[in-house]
């Protein structure tokens, strides 16, 4: 059996939307419906999906910054969702951390790094200055950075080295789990690869789990042990990260997938051709019925859009969609 | 091949502060044909978004300013043209995509009124033919039911409809070269698929030139004809797409190129570029890409290498390329 560190069940974020003086509740925008997953120790779970899928909704989640409207979160074998907080803050928040997409606006202008990185251990931990100097110098060693930067304010870095800082913060507390919502999507192409090497190396040594949110599939199949393909608020596939992408089923993800595929003119001279979804996603106020990606879909019949598709297992290994297709 | 729409000879642009000259553009030449796209890649700060600029002569003033080159639009050299007669090929022969539509469209204004300014500025229609040319323009570019959709206002469509929109305005006057500056990065990516194949298409429709600014080498793979590649304010390397992917020679290109996770296969580890791009203050002598590159030589260090043709039409400039 799997170790698993966290595990979603059923969760749902319905957001009202009101309007009038009385601010009457006249309908519910589902950003998140219904989405269950787990992520196993010392592994990548990666949420993919376009923007207002809901997938950072998820995460969020997660990171107890959005009360579920329903739906459980198993921590370590324990529903946290029943949790009090001072429970909260001794045993789930400080091991369940996270690194914000954008280091430019991740940090506090005024703060030197030294600070920076230091506050969760100022905030969590009895560590005297003495003892947090000492672990700041220790995690800018880890994230390819050295103590003489420990005095510097984070205009003084570059894109990379912010997001290496930003890192350091969410390591100081040794957590678990580790939130990346878009980690490398703000940097240059030639940073980017330097911190998915740094971020997997550091996977590999504290034995970290990851959930990753990411919209770019190639940075996703690198990082990613497994992967949810999120459309609309639900996960449409689900599976371990190789067979998914040897094997995309749901015809989303295949659409998702080819348009990320690098084609270069000769091959679209051979005739590989790109699947060209038509439309846009709807809106999550008023999300279709039946199978929410049937008006999208070229291969949809009568039933989806009258049926909701299950989440169900495929083939032998850990792969799950939900598609009335035959496969 | 085709005839020459744009040539940019050894453009020079500089940015004057207090602190010091900085050398964004130095030195860069390509040309454009008819119908084709060249593909400008490159990270943050190398120069594209400059170059760019610099065509259409926008850069801020008084600190950016244009040191020296040429740029010829079609036998004009546009640096000789005054002030007002740049603008009247701004919008009609040459125009310009932006990469964010929310803040390159004017959110109190319909995209009706939006795009028709354009065609009544350059064109000098009377007021019941705008109307029509709107809505072609609109046709041209895929936007569903275009006679509705000419009274809203931007907010109300979703972004990939507003970056169209955006398309709409840019080729309202057909104009004879686009210069679009990272027009998908803002959209997701089966938007952005659906953009790219639209543009193909209205290039087909109007055999327009386009200068595809990006830093996605999978977007420039997609659509660009030619591909320059730019660092640190130099193109280091121009190739057809094909040859850029197949047979790169610069070892910019090769480590960026290697440095992109691949979809289609798994790698174990990814191959990084160490350090970060200089300064453009404070250049390195020699080759830019010395401290970063792992073939450095003595002379990269001491001399800057010439552009050389490796094989017909694929230029590098490196000294470890025969």
């Amino acid at each position: 059996m799997a170790d698993v560190i966290l595990e979603g069940r059923n969760l749902k974020k319905y957001y009202p939307v009101t309007k009038g003086l009385l601010q009457r509740t006249i309908g519910w925008v589902r950003a998140v419906d219904d989405v269950s997953f787990t992520i196993e120790r010392g592994k990548t779970l990666s949420l993919v999906g376009e923007s207002g899928a809901g997938k950072t909704t998820t995460a969020k989640q997660v990171l107890l910054l959005e009360k579920p409207t329903s739906g459980q979160i198993i921590f370590e074998g324990k529903d946290i969702t029943k949790f009090s907080r001072s429970q909260l803050k001794q045993d789930y928040r400080s091991n369940v951390q996270a690194v914000q997409q954008n280091p430019w606006s991740s940090m506090n202008p005024r703060m030197r790094v030294r600070d920076i990185i230091g506050e969760p251990l100022a905030v969590n931990t009895k560590k005297d200055k003495k003892e947090i100097r000492a672990r700041v110098e220790e995690l800018l060693d880890q994230v390819g950075l050295n103590s003489s930067h420990a005095d510097l304010y984070p205009h003084e870095f570059s894109g990379g080295q912010r997001q290496r800082i930003a890192v350091a913060r969410a390591l100081a507390l040794n957590p678990k789990l580790v939130v990346l919502d878009e980690p490398v999507s703000a940097l240059d192409v030639s940073i980017r690869a330097q911190i998915m090497n740094l971020l997997k190396d550091l996977q590999d040594q504290y034995n970290l789990s990851y959930l990753v949110i990411a919209h770019n599939l190639a940075t996703v199949r690198y990082m990613s042990h497994s992967v949810a393909i999120m459309y609309l608020g639900q996960i449409v596939e689900y599976g371990d990260a190789e067979e998914l992408f040897k094997d995309p089923l749901h015809p989303y993800t295949k659409a998702l997938i080819s348009a990320s595929m690098l084609t270069l003119p000769e091959d679209e001279e051979k005739g590989v051709e790109k699947i060209i979804l038509s439309g846009e996603m709807p809106s999550p106020l008023n999300p279709p019925p039946g199978c929410r990606f049937h008006p999208r879909c070229a291969e949809a019949t009568e039933r989806c859009s009258t049926e909701v598709p299950e989440l169900r297992k495929r083939g032998k290994g850990n792969h799950w969609v939900s598609c009335y297709r035959k496969f | 091949m085709t005839e020459e729409v744009l040539r940019v000879e050894d453009l020079h642009t500089s940015f004057f502060s207090r602190k010091g000259v900085v050398k964004a553009v130095d030195g860069v030449s390509f040309s454009v044909h008819k119908g084709e796209t060249f593909g400008i890649v490159g990270e943050s700060g190398c120069g594209k978004t400059v170059t760019g600029l610099s065509i259409l002569r926008l850069l801020p003033e008084p600190a950016g300013k244009i040191t020296g080159g040429k740029i010829i639009l079609e036998g004009t050299d546009l640096l000789q043209l005054s002030k007002k007669a740049m603008r009247a090929y701004r919008g009609s022969r040459i125009s310009m995509i932006l990469q964010d539509p929310m803040t390159s469209l004017n959110p109190v204004f319909t995209v009706g009124d939006q795009i028709s300014e354009s065609v009544r500025l350059h064109q000098g229609l009377p007021d019941n033919m705008v109307e029509p040319e709107v809505i072609s323009a609109l046709r041209l570019l895929k936007i569903p039911s275009p006679e509705m959709i000419l009274h809203d206002y931007p907010f109300q469509l979703s972004g990939g409809m507003r970056q169209r929109v955006v398309g709409a305005i840019a080729m309202s006057c057909r104009p004879r070269l686009l210069i679009a500056d990272e027009p998908t990065t803002a959209l997701d990516a089966t938007i952005q698929a659906q953009y790219i194949a639209l543009f193909k298409d209205v290039q087909r429709q109007t055999d327009v030139s386009i200068i595809f600014i990006t830093h996605d080498f999978g977007v420039v793979a997609n659509m660009c004809n030619r591909v320059g590649v730019m660092y640190a304010g130099k193109i280091v390397e121009t190739a057809a797409t094909r040859d850029i992917f197949k047979n790169p020679k610069h070892p910019y290109t090769i480590a960026l190129i290697r440095s992109v996770p691949r979809l289609d296969e798994k790698d174990e580890r990814l191959y990084s570029i160490k350090g970060q791009p200089p300064s453009l203050m404070n250049l390195p002598p020699g080759c830019r890409f010395y401290p970063r590159c792992p073939l450095g030589e003595e002379i990269c260090q001491r001399e800057e290498p010439k552009e050389v043709e490796v094989a017909g039409g694929h230029f590098v400039s490196c000294w470890k390329v025969k």
